[in-house]
């Protein structure tokens, strides 16, 4: 029996023990759940702090006559409490807001559903429909009182005050998935930048947005600033940005070009800024705001003209003879011909049995007079003494490779850099690409259809209009850009260095010259204008969609250049047919301020001629 | 009447007093902490939490001054009469307390509430105390024991009519001091493995290995290591026998080896193979049993057995007689069910706010969730988050290492009375305390399930504090008395 009543005894070891063992797994299980285990932190602050989010307002845009472009809205977002909901007249809000009761039920439903909306809480106010427009948010407001719970939300919205220039400024619209991955500023229903201005000075525009720290309680009800807001932050406004974009240039280009399908593009040479850039068919970027923004887009992008694709940076088209003016710089440079040099036309490229053809003019002739004429012949001889003379190069292939090098260093081949996004750089065709077309057996004659800016030669209208701009500023040109001034910012330093292409400088006044008289007495008299002295080329580009493209490229005046000019009318024939005379419109319009007298029939019936393709007709 | 030779304030345990004080101060700070708005600063207004609880930790005071004043013999005269009192008081409760969060369980007296449960651990120790340590005792017989039982689950089932299943659950505490005074450890084993094999069987009861149901095997296993490790301890008490031990361990390994090469070829159910094994064990424990007379080979046979019966009934019980509500907490607190904005909410809430304390923890009144009542019952049954949130894991530790100097020093001091009497209730004290910490802590830092019951010293409220006051008191009482003759 001792022995028993000791053995109790020694119980109190057992559940001392016990005691200890207890106490012990609670602090590894607080040492866990405190030490190790990092994510309750996060998640208590989650629960205690709302971060709100202080949006900030957006930049404006002005063009470079201080014109306001695009501005912000405001918008009205109806907002729930779910809790604070009493019953009411359902019928009568519905028909309020504009909506069936169907819809009413399932956005009510939606919005409890914590699947698709996971931070719901029947304390918090909930967005119920987006962007009311004005006159509805009128009729609601003065009923709100029937209506206990709800509450209208101040947004804003981008406005934009001329129906043109869509494709410059862009649009803005919700973030996807993709932008809030790759960047982690943007979280769901932020807005950015699309496209145009809107998508490139996006960091710009948008501002940095604020943060005010509050503290929430359990049922979410906010119980005042976290720490009298020492952590809270104020958001920056969005910085104003300044186009060179002339809007009533662009707004008279856009009715020029109404029904047709081509772009213009205007760069003043002196600085490398856009005047103007024209793309059509159009639309209105005020389609691209708001509620119907989706459905509109939709619309858009499945017309079949492409009203979204900004022909101007995205289009590539053969430029035709406005590539001849690259071409006798590279023959010029090269020391394949002087200025004196002649070759012979006879109503063609004698060499490859007259073809390509050529139109009647005197023969031989020199450099000058082979631009005003737009003779095929003298520049497809200027190819063949270039590259396929031993002399020179060692093989065609070298020769092409310099003939290359020099027209990616003039802006072709290669996106220039505007600062819009989606600029395409056109085509120069590569050596290699020909040794594997032709198994290593070329020269000029195979491929002479380059010589006059077909075949596998391609640019954009920009492009065309940035040679213009070389060739006005005698020798280099500046990266393209429509953003003039950005608001207590620098612009960028690519824009404001002078790019020099390969060819020396002095070359340039023979082309110069030659593009003048084109217009004086060659192919593009219809651009000449009194007092100004322009500057043309004409460009008819064979394409296999169609009736062939009219295209112009030009500056003026000839001394001082103030303009350069691409027009390109596509499937309209001749460039001197439509390209000249809207050019000749344009150039008037911004040097001038109005159009002549004696071209107000010209702008009439250029304005009433629709040029479009078959099936739309 | 005896003289006293030395006054109470120098043979009173002032390690204990010390620790009170400690802990109460602790626990009024916690309170501060959790009632804390941000709009209203005033700890010391009598109408918020903290004036109040101030107030009860003053009478608190009072009550001790009496209870040290009162002779030790008071305790031992009256237990019955204070045990009949209160038996009589519960019994009132139910039938005249309002309904109040669903419990019956508070007396109104005017603008006083009291929670008579909180008074009757302190009623049924004594009584225990008393009847137990009266002359001649021997818990052996089945009166005696079944007298003891009585005492105990009589207030118990009083307090689950008030609906106060928290409360109940505390007087399972006793069997710790019927263990210590000697009643079989395979009761409290029976109990102990009874709950785990609940929780791990329900726990795992959805997952399969191939055909074998996990939740199964893992019990099964756990019994059967039971089984074997009770037999080698018998077997090393009663006589040495390598040979047996070598014979039950290496079958049940052949067997094991066995089924798994099978079960290469063809699906072997581990749960079968494993219950046909403590059959045979069981088979040849009562074959051992009769051929050597010792009677524990047939109580380890029948505890594995039970066990596995045991086992095949815990689906039942859950899904019959358990309450949904019940099932749910029971499932939330075990991991398998997540519903963080349901069952889950409080549990989930009280570990985001202790775990957001970090190592040093945010400072006094600086805890945003306890703050912004994210955690429900935070400042009584949840007390513990404040201490989590806002002192992090040194505090944590802290405090739970004083209710472990608390409990040992209990258990030691029990251990050193002159009397029976005196040693069962010290141990009466020292298993509630235990248990509270047990329950409290546990169902705060999730591995408990939630069971309401206040963490003593920390949890607001009079009746509470003044209950755990009464039974530590009434003990410093009793055991000044060793040195006082």
């Amino acid at each position: 029996m001792t022995n028993t009543k000791y053995a109790f005894e020694n119980r109190r070891y057992i559940l001392s023990g016990a005691v200890i063992l207890v106490v012990i797994v609670f602090i590894v299980r607080l040492f866990y759940l405190q030490v190790i285990e990092n994510e309750y932190k996060a998640w208590a602050d989650s629960n205690a702090f709302l971060k709100k989010t202080l949006y900030p307002s957006r930049g404006m845009i002005y063009d470079r006559n201080d014109k306001l472009l695009v501005f912000n809205q405001q918008a009205y977002d109806v907002m729930l409490i779910m809790r604070e909901i009493k019953p009411f007249d359902t019928l009568d809000f519905c028909n309020t807001v504009g909506i069936t009761k169907e819809l009413f039920i399932k956005r009510i439903a939606d919005i409890k559903n914590r699947r698709l909306n996971p931070g719901y809480s029947s304390y918090v106010p909930q967005v119920f429909m987006n962007q009311l427009s004005a006159q509805d948010y009128g009729v609601l407001q003065e009923k709100l009182y029937k209506f206990p719970g709800f509450y209208i939300q101040n947004r804003t919205i981008r406005e934009y005050e001329y129906p043109y220039a869509a494709h410059v400024l862009g649009n803005i619209g919700q973030v996807n998935k993709r932008d809030i991955e790759q960047n982690s500023y943007y979280v769901q229903g932020d807005n950015s930048g699309r496209s145009g201005i809107e998508r490139s000075y996006e960091e710009v525009l948008r501002g940095e947005k604020g943060v005010e720290i509050l503290i929430r309680d359990a049922h979410g009800r906010i119980k005042g600033k976290y720490e009298d807001g020492k952590y809270d932050v104020a958001p920056a406004s969005g910085k104003n940005l300044t186009l060179s974009l002339d809007m009533d240039l662009q707004a008279y280009g856009e009715k020029l070009m109404q029904n047709k399908l081509g772009s213009i593009v205007m760069i003043e040479p002196s600085t490398g800024e856009v005047l103007c850039m024209v793309s059509t068919p159009t639309y209105d970027p005020n389609m691209l705001v708001g509620r119907q923004r989706g459905r509109n887009h939709t619309l858009l992008e499945s017309d079949p003209l492409k009203p979204l694709f900004d022909r101007a940076i995205m289009a590539s088209y053969p430029p035709g003879s406005t590539f001849k003016p690259a071409m006798g710089l590279i023959f010029l440079q090269e020391e394949v011909i002087t200025p004196e040099t002649m070759y012979s036309c006879g109503h063609g490229y004698p060499v490859l049995g007259g073809k390509p053809a050529c139109h009647g003019h005197f023969s031989p002739l020199n450099l000058v007079p082979a631009i005003a004429t737009s003779c095929n012949a003298f520049f497809c001889w200027g190819l063949r003494d270039m590259i396929d003379s031993r002399k020179r190069y060692p093989s065609v292939q070298e020769g092409f490779d310099v003939w290359r090098d020099h027209m990616l260093n003039m802006g072709y081949g290669r996106p220039l850099g505007l600062d819009l996004p989606g600029e395409k750089g056109g085509s120069i065709p590569t050596s290699k690409m020909y040794d594997k077309f032709y198994k290593g057996r070329w020269s000029s004659s195979t491929i002479i259809s380059i010589a006059i800016g077909q075949g596998e030669v391609l640019a954009t209208p920009l492009q065309i209009c940035n040679l213009a701009t070389t060739i006005a500023n005698r020798g280099y040109f500046y990266t393209p850009h429509v953003v003039k001034l950005i608001e207590d910012g620098q612009l960028d330093s690519v824009y404001t260095k002078r790019r020099y292409s390969t060819i020396d400088a002095k070359h340039y006044a023979y082309l110069a010259e030659g593009m003048r008289s084109a217009v004086t007495g060659g192919t593009c008299r219809r651009a000449a204008l009194p007092d100004i002295s322009v500057c043309g080329k004409t460009g008819t580009s064979e394409n296999p969609h169609g009736k062939d493209h009219s295209i112009f490229m030009g500056f003026a005046p000839y001394e001082n250049p103030q303009v350069a000019i691409s027009v390109l009318v596509e499937n309209a024939g001749f460039g001197a047919t439509y390209a000249v005379p809207i050019a000749k419109l344009m150039l008037q319009k911004y040097l001038y301020g109005k159009i002549q007298d004696s071209d107000q029939y010209l702008e009439e019936s250029i304005i009433n001629m629709p040029i479009l393709p078959r099936n739309v007709l | 009447m005896y003289y006293r030779k030395t006054s109470i304030w120098g043979t009173i345990d002032w390690l204990i007093v010390l620790l009170y004080i400690v802990m109460v101060s602790a626990g009024w700070l916690s309170i501060c902490g959790a009632s804390y708005e941000y709009d209203n600063i005033s700890l010391f207004n009598p109408s918020g939490r903290p004036g109040s609880q101030l107030i009860w930790i003053g009478l608190s005071f009072l009550i001790i001054f009496v209870i040290l004043m009162l002779d030790a013999d008071f305790y031992s005269v009256f237990g019955y009469l204070i045990y009949g009192a209160v038996i009589l008081l519960l019994i009132a409760t139910i039938f005249l307390a309002p309904d109040i969060k669903g419990s019956r369980s508070w007396l109104v007296i005017g603008s006083l509430r009291i929670q008579p449960a909180e008074f009757a651990k302190f009623a049924t120790a004594l009584a225990l105390a008393k009847f137990m340590g009266s002359y001649g005792f021997k818990l052996g017989t089945f009166k005696n024991f079944g007298l003891c039982l009585g005492i105990i689950f009589f207030p118990m089932l009083c307090i689950l009519l008030q609906k106060e299943t928290g409360s109940a659950l505390v007087y399972l505490a006793f069997f710790l001091v019927l263990y210590r005074e000697g009643m079989s450890g395979y009761i409290l084993l029976a109990g102990i493995s009874a709950v785990v094999f609940f929780v791990v069987g329900l726990k795992y009861s959805d997952v399969m290995v191939g055909v074998t149901p996990l939740g199964e095997l893992l019990v099964l296993c756990l019994i059967q290591a039971g089984a074997l490790l009770l037999t080698a301890i018998v077997v090393v008490r009663q006589r040495p026998n390598l040979q047996m031990k070598i014979l039950l361990g290496g079958i049940t390994a052949a067997v094991y080896l066995a089924a798994y090469i099978v079960s290469l070829f063809i699906p072997v159910n581990f749960a079968l193979v494993s219950m046909g094994l403590i059959g045979i064990s069981c088979c040849y424990l009562v074959f051992l049993s009769v051929k050597q007379w010792v009677g524990h080979y047939v109580m380890i046979a029948l505890f594995a057995l039970l066990s596995i019966g045991f086992l095949y009934s815990v689906d039942y019980v859950f899904d019959e007689v358990l309450e949904p509500h019940q099932q749910m907490r029971i499932k939330v607190s075990l991991g398998l069910e997540d519903d963080p904005s349901g069952a889950g909410y409080n549990v989930n809430q009280s570990i985001i706010a202790i775990g957001s304390g970090g190592l040093t923890g945010k400072g006094f009144l600086n805890g945003t969730q306890t703050k912004l009542k994210y955690v429900p019952e935070q400042d009584t049954d949840f007390i513990f988050c404040t201490v989590g949130e806002e002192q992090g894991f040194t505090g944590s530790t802290v405090v739970l290492l004083l209710f472990t100097v608390l409990i040992i020093r209990l258990i030691m001091l029990s251990e050193k009375q002159k009397t029976i009497f005196g040693r069962i209730y010290g141990y009466c004290v020292a298993s509630i305390f235990f248990f509270h910490l047990l329950i409290n802590i546990g169902m705060v830092i999730g591995i408990t399930p939630v069971i309401g019951i206040p963490l003593p010293f920390f949890s607001y409220g009079g009746s509470s504090l003044w209950g755990f006051t009464i039974l530590l008191f009434v003990f410093l009482r009793i055991d000044a008395t060793r040195k006082e003759r």
